[in-house]
């Protein structure tokens, strides 16, 4: 759906659109596309048919739950070691070998003692590192100069269509001196330092991490962590032996980008998987940067037994896709000239005015949040709110429940949405909510969309989107309607076409104006990126008969085919073509003809990130003609840090920690989707309403009881609920599972339903903005803009004598809709079984 | 003679309830009638579910284990709720060993419910007939069925498969084998009611690292010549003496 | 164990039933041996049939409310040589049945010698249907008894005390009501059956107290570490797998708190056997009031000790219902 909605947001011309991976996980896209050019989500995943040891951090559930249930449990049976690095010891963790518990937020910490015990023991894939990655590459340290902290480049001959240009040195071992890199024969120190002919001091890129990771010792991280410092040295040791000692060999030949043959394709059997644990701290991106070159010490990138990218990834470092860097892309009547969303390479590709000020509601891409590449949507109802940098018009909302679930500090946020200015109008006037359901979200919306299900509709999981591939090549998938639509609802797809073609934005209709598209289905197989492109939201059956994968004509059959086919498609690449695809030339070359990529130049993996240096130089008055506004000069110096470093999360700095002591989590129960599962009768048995668990001793300590009700605060709110103990959490720690509270009437259940009564909603505590000088920003990553879900600081206490057994907040209760029956107190299905 | 059963591996149950909903699904939607659910949408939502999956905490922080333990009949091999039936409703069958409720003939006595010690009965509220697992008895030998779907339901939705169907009489049937190999055990043996389901334990994988085998002659940090060599002009035994 | 009232009625109802039956009986057999005056047979066992009757109807009522499919309740009798419920389900509307003739036989006063004892004693019908129904009230309390005794993983019923209570419970309670009827219809056989009341009460308290002393003391068998074969002294269950409750967690659980049970078990203690004690005492040289009281009174207690008899037993099923998250 982002395909569409991106599409149409940008032929209605509208700077101001984001999906969700802003308050979801953009830290896990950023912080490994902007290290290997391809990441965990759906882009990429652990190789767990392989892998000897599997190392999962801060994972309760993901994006790809079942596969990853399915893959866990082989990987467990054929005796694979799992350890997982959680707070919480709960669903994956449970069945884990070992468990090392860890405080929430200081992930970074571990990681960079683990690479500082790797590469103290010698214990990296060197030959991995020398070849795959900028390791070896040259850097400026001459702090004088303008050049400092940028990879010295030479003279190359360039092909057309160069992306990241073959233009570094290597400091060659034979020859002690300066050399292109990948040069034949060379092999360059990793270590040292040394002068080029002209004087300049130079250090490879490995030397300057050494440097870094020297006093990230493991008895430095267990005081930040918990974690004792024999574990972490012992996890150390396991990871880097396994790699090193039982390499994986599979007899597939292969051609490297610097045309070298090699007759097998190598691994080191250390898979790693993390997601929102790390990803939802405003320090995630710095330690998912620490965690990508970790996997790349160990030599585990695209290799077998390690982590593998799905198409349409690997993508060059950052991908091409650019956001326009000027207001003036921004015309009333003319498409956004540009992507909404995009990758910032320097400070050049900033969406911001001439003053440095963010040009979108969310501040994306501008100096606050810079490579903010899903967006901020957690932010724009707030900005909107106060009209900073601007007020709006409308606000469309489409399956986000952003009054409640998916925002930050629920409380505030819904007064918001109801507020009035001065002059007596709505500060967010119109409001349009496309729901299928009766969220809390509706309660406040103008106009209601009402959407069909899943059920009713087409839809394609398109390469356009969030891909569907597997390791072995691309895939792409459709569904189509299997009950007839009830009620009176349309699907949002079908809204969004029809709306184009009215509205006769260029992308709907013909030259003269005239409706290019029927419906959904019919954009579906005849929308071309542009004309003759061949490449259109499906990739399978394409071709007027349907003879052609991934480009080719639109085809008028392509529905039927994919429904003959079990609605998927997926396209197997050769053997050679599905391992080590950043520097592989025959993938590359083959993923250019089929217009996957455009350039096929290799994507070697940034241990040192020249892209954020380009932002800390700019910041620090170096180099490129943008800057930031002074007050945001620190923090971007501060933060695009081209090694990875760690620091205390953004809220734990402006916290007291000892009146906040415990940090506040969530997890997805397996058994729930977001908020609207509730809705399920069978569901909802097992998932009533939740608790707030809380290490036994913790709560002890506190006079706490298991079942007690009890105060969480914050310093931004509190919330009534009830506690319980639990021996599978870390003792700072507590936690709860996401959104099973709901607004008592909401999703059609009862006002006394337990998941209003006694369930509750942890994102009233956190809140959507932090405090910074007299101003305030984003409770946000400094570079990503990622939701900070799980930074929040927090006290428990027991409630008073006398405080009534219900949650707090409580909120007005939600109407039904006109037309909406009431519920039964029985249910009973009375299905016979087809025979 | 044959006895099916159930064997659960709680080495890879994640607790993802998969199997829970999807037995409800199968049984509600069967011949045998709907599993009733009371206030299915208000204060208190309860029903009738042949299969439960709980949670243990085992030990104390840090060196806790959480265990998800999935819960049905366990088609006892003595099963002790059989006998105590007035009506004959509940039997165990000769030929496969299940045991079943014939719904038509109980009276809703809940007499056998007190029999197992195991909590595996449920009285359907709104049938008023004593409810429990079937072991998919209607899936398992439907022959309009792909073979590969003759499983329990439950066993086909679970993830990780953590349910493994089989006779676990036969000894060479990969449920015995798995009994036999991963020290599967049964529920509650003090009680004598020899369940045919059995539980796969915990198994843990270690990795052992010999000291000398952290530093190999092949140290890449040699190669960058970080275990350095002495300068030539360092002192030597040379300067002292003479052999 | 959750107690139903369809049961706690069930068995205390048909247990005075069969105690008062017993009574009957067994004052017809001291008369017959002339140890007692003969009191009139037409009033005193007539009627005292039909109050056995009574209340075992009204049992028998009660006991449909336990079933969800009453309309089916003759199905029960299917599995009579393995379930002792099926055998109560058999041996009750038996003892009705004796019961009823034998109350008719007096009522209708028919006493044709059939036959003669060595030692000249006349045998009528009524003395075969007693003997009858003296076999078929022990029978009853037995199956009854028994229904619970046999459960081996419930520990606090799986004794022989729980059948001597259910006898000597129930045989108390007939007595005392015996005599209450007696003091109302056949002054003579007062004393007697109120000395008896008492002498049964006062082993009821034995052995009922035997149990409790029993039960207070047991280790239950079953454990966390047997019911989920883990290990370890220390575990916990987080949840049981659903939140709003289940058939599970309303049959096994008496949802009380342990102040409750305690006040149950003193409340019985003292209605059972302290207060009728002295009441049936007191009673024995006659007044209507003291012996209705007294059975009044132990009625009520009955009722207690019977709900606690179902709240005491901790199933090990439970082990398995324990939390909520
Ligand atoms: N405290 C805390 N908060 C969090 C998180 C956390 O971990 N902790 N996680 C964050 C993350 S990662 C995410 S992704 C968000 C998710 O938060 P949301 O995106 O708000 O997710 P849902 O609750 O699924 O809400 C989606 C809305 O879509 C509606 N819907 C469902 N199906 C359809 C459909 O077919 N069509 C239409 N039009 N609508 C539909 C539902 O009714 C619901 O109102 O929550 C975020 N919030
Ligand atoms: N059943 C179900 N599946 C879902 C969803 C759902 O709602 N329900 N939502 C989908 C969506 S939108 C998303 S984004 C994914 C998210 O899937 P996950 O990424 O698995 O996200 P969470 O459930 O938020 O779990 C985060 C985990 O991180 C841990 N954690 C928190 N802080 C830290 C930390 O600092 N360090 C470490 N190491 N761990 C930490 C928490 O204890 C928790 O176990 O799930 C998807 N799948
Ligand atoms: S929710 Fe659906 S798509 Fe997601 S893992 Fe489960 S089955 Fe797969
Ligand atoms: S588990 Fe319970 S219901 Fe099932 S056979 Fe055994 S005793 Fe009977
Ligand atoms: S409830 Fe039904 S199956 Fe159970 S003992 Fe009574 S009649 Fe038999
Ligand atoms: S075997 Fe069938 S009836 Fe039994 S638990 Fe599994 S799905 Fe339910
Ligand atoms: S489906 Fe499988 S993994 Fe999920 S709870 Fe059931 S047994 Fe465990
Ligand atoms: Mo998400």
């Amino acid at each position: 759906m982002q395909a569409l909605t991106g599409m149409f947001a940008r032929q209605f011309g509208t700077p101001n659109y984001a999906a969700h991976g802003g308050f979801c996980s953009v830290n896990m896209a950023a912080g490994m596309i902007y290290t290997i050019g391809g990441s965990f989500w759906e882009f990429g995943g652990p190789d767990l048919d392989r892998a000897k040891l599997f190392v999962m951090i801060g994972t309760a559930e993901d994006h790809h739950s079942n596969p990853l249930k399915i893959a866990l449990s082989k990987f467990k049976r054929d005796g694979g070691r799992f350890i997982s690095i959680n707070p919480v010891r709960t669903g994956y963790s449970a069945i884990a070998d070992e468990w090392v518990p860890i405080r929430p937020g200081t992930d970074g910490a571990l990681l960079l003692a683990i690479i500082h015990e790797i590469i103290a023991t010698g214990l990296y894939d060197r030959e991995f590192l020398v070849q795959y990655s900028n390791a070896g590459q040259l850097i400026n340290v001459d702090e004088a100069n303008d050049e400092f902290g940028f990879f010295v480049r030479t003279e190359v001959p360039t092909e057309e269509a160069c992306y990241e240009p073959q233009d570094k040195l290597w400091w060659d071992r034979s020859t002690d001196r300066a050399v292109v890199t990948h040069s034949p024969g060379a092999d360059p120190f990793l270590l040292g330092e040394f002068k080029l002919p002209d004087g300049t001091p130079v250090k490879p890129a490995f030397q300057l991490l050494q440097e870094r990771v020297k006093e990230y010792t493991p008895e430095w991280a267990a005081q930040i962590t918990g974690i004792p410092a024999e574990t972490i040295r012992r996890v150390a040791h396991e990871m880097g032996v396994t790699a090193r000692d039982q390499k994986i060999e599979l007899p597939i030949a292969w051609t490297d980008s610097w045309g070298r043959e090699h007759d097998t394709v190598t691994g080191n059997p250390v898979a790693f998987h993390a997601m929102r644990g790390l990803a939802a701290h405003s320090n995630g991106f710095q330690t998912i940067r620490a965690m990508s070159i970790l996997m790349s010490l160990l030599g585990t990138i695209d290799r077998p037994g390690g982590f593998r990218h799905k198409a349409p990834f690997p993508r060059p470092i950052p991908p091409c896709a650019r956001t326009p860097n000027d207001p003036r892309a921004v015309q009333p009547n003319r498409p956004l000239d540009g992507m909404a969303l995009g990758w910032p390479s320097d400070p050049d590709d900033l969406f911001v005015n001439d003053d440095g000020s963010p040009v979108r509601i969310d501040k994306a891409f501008s100096w606050e949040y810079p490579l903010s590449v899903h967006g901020l949507m957690h932010n724009a109802i707030t900005n909107a709110w106060r009209g900073d940098p601007y007020r709006i018009d409308t606000l469309l909302i489409f399956m986000a429940n952003m009054a409640w679930n998916s925002t930050m500090n629920a409380v505030e946020v819904r007064k918001m949405l109801n507020d009035k200015a001065e002059d007596g109008e709505y500060k967010i006037p119109f409001l349009v909510v496309c729901d299928a359901f009766h969220s809390e979200m509706t309660a406040f919306a103008d106009l209601i969309l009402p959407d069909t299900t899943y059920l009713e509709r087409h839809d394609v999981m398109s390469m356009l989107d969030r891909p569907i591939s597997e390791f072995d090549g691309p895939v792409d998938s459709v569904r189509v309607p299997v009950v007839p639509v009830s009620g009176d609802c349309k699907p949002f797809q079908e809204v969004l076409i029809e709306l184009g073609t009215r509205l006769k934005l260029p992308a709907f209709v013909t030259k003269e104006g005239e409706r290019k598209f029927r419906d959904y289905p019919d954009f579906v197989v005849n929308w071309e990126s542009e004309p003759g492109s061949g490449i259109g939201f499906l990739a399978g059956w394409r071709g007027k008969g349907g003879e052609k994968s991934l480009r080719g004509e639109p085809n008028p059959n392509q529905w039927e085919m994919y429904k003959k086919n079990n609605c998927v498609f997926h396209y197997e690449l050769p053997k050679s073509y599905q391992y080590m695809r950043n520097w592989n030339k025959g993938y590359l070359e083959w993923s250019q003809r089929n217009r996957i990529t455009r350039y096929a130049e290799p994507i070697l993996i940034h241990i040192y990130s020249e892209v954020l240096q380009r932002f800390r130089a700019a910041a620090q008055g170096k180099g490129f003609s943008r800057r930031p506004p002074e007050a945001l000069k620190k923090r971007v110096e501060t933060y695009f840090d081209p090694l990875p470093f760690y620091y205390d999360p953004l809220e734990a700095q402006v916290t007291d920690k000892h009146q906040y002591p415990l940090a506040a989590v969530t997890q997805r129960p397996m058994a729930m989707y977001h908020s609207w599962d509730s809705q399920n009768a069978w569901l909802r048995q097992i998932h009533t309403h939740n608790y707030l668990y809380v290490n036994a001793q913790t709560a002890q300590r506190q006079g706490i009881d298991d079942g007690d009700w009890i105060w969480v605060e914050s310093q931004w709110g509190k919330v009534k609920c009830m506690a319980r103990h639990s021996e599978a959490v870390e003792p700072g720690t507590v936690w709860t599972w996401n959104a099973i509270g709901k607004a008592a009437g909401a999703w059609n259940l009862t006002p006394d339903a337990n998941e209003s009564q006694k369930g509750f909603l942890l994102n009233h505590l956190i809140s959507e903005e932090l405090p910074s000088g007299a101003a305030r920003i984003s409770n946000s990553d400094p570079i990503t803009g990622q939701a900070a879900w799980y930074d929040v600081r927090v006290k428990i206490y027991k409630v008073g004598a006398g405080e009534t057994a219900i949650t707090s907040p409580q909120f007005e209760t939600m109407k039904p809709y006109p037309g909406m029956k009431a519920r039964s107190s029985i249910l009973a299905y009375l299905g016979i079984k087809a025979k | 003679m044959t006895q099916l059963a159930l064997v659960i591996d709680l080495n890879v149950c994640v607790g993802c309830q998969a199997c829970v909903t999807s037995c409800k699904e199968w049984n509600t939607s069967g011949e045998a009638g709907p599993m009733g659910d009371q206030n299915p949408y208000g204060a208190d939502p309860t029903g009738t579910f042949f299969n439960r999956v709980q949670t243990f905490e085992v030990g104390e922080f840090p060196n806790t284990e959480t265990v998800h333990f999935p819960k049905s009949c366990l088609h006892c091999e003595d099963p002790p709720c059989v006998p105590v039936c007035p009506t004959g409703a509940s039997y165990k069958r000769k030929e496969d060993g299940i045991v079943l409720v014939d719904y038509d003939k109980c009276i809703g006595c809940k007499y056998c419910s007190w029999a197992c010690p195991y909590g595996a009965r449920e009285l359907d509220e709104q049938q008023q007939v004593m409810k429990k697992c079937t072991l998919c008895v209607d899936r398992i030998y439907d022959m309009t069925m792909a073979e590969a779907d003759r499983k329990p339901s439950c066993v086909k939705a679970c993830p990780t498969s953590a349910r493994l169907f089989g006779d676990v009489h036969d000894p060479e049937s990969a449920v015995s084998i798995a009994i036999r190999e991963s020290g599967g055990y049964a529920l509650m043996p003090e009680w004598g009611t020899h369940p045919a389901n059995h539980y796969l334990p915990r198994r843990k994988t270690r990795i052992k690292i010999h000291e000398d085998e952290l530093e190999r002659a092949d140290n890449p940090l040699k190669v960058d010549r970080q275990l350095p060599k002495p300068a030539m002009s360092e002192p030597t035994l040379d300067d002292v003496t003479t052999w | 164990m959750h107690p139903a009232f369809s049961v706690i009625f069930l068995t205390t109802l048909i247990g005075a039933a069969q105690g008062l039956f017993l009574a009957l009986f067994t004052a017809q057999s001291y008369a017959a041996f002339k140890l007692l005056p003969q009191p009139d047979a037409h009033a005193f066992y007539g009627q005292g049939s039909l109050l056995a009757l009574v209340l075992l109807v009204a049992g028998l009522a009660a006991s449909f409310f336990h079933l969800g499919h009453p309309e089916r309740a003759w199905r029960a009798a299917a599995k009579w040589r393995t379930s002792w419920l099926s055998r109560e389900v058999i041996v009750l509307p038996a003892f009705m049945g004796v019961v009823f003739l034998y109350g008719l036989a007096h009522w209708l006063d028919w006493h044709p010698v059939l036959m003669t004892l060595p030692g000249g004693l006349p045998v009528d019908p009524s003395a075969i249907l007693g003997v009858a129904g003296t076999v078929l009230a022990f029978a009853l309390f037995v199956c009854t008894a028994m229904i619970y005794a046999c459960l081996k993983f419930l520990a606090e019923w799986h004794s022989p005390l729980t059948v001597i209570n259910y006898i000597l419970l129930g045989g108390a309670s007939g007595f005392t009501l015996a005599a209450a009827f007696a003091a109302a219809t056949a002054p003579e056989l007062v004393g007697f059956l109120a000395g008896w009341a008492a002498i049964i009460t006062l082993l009821g308290l034995l052995s009922r107290g035997a149990s409790l002393i029993r039960n207070a003391r047991l280790k239950p068998k079953s454990t966390l570490q047997t019911a989920i074969g883990i290990k370890h002294p220390k575990i916990v269950q987080k949840t049981q797998g659903f939140m709003g409750g289940s058939f599970n967690t309303r049959e096994f659980f008496h949802g009380r708190p342990v102040a409750v049970l305690r006040g149950v078990k003193w409340f019985f203690i003292l209605g059972v056997f302290l207060v009728p004690l002295p009441l049936l005492l007191a009673g024995m040289q006659g007044g209507v009031a003291l012996l209705a009281g007294a059975f009044a009174m132990q009625y009520l207690g009955l009722l207690a000790e019977r709900w606690y008899f179902f709240a005491q037993a901790n199933h090990p099923q439970n082990l398995y219902y324990q939390s909520i998250a």
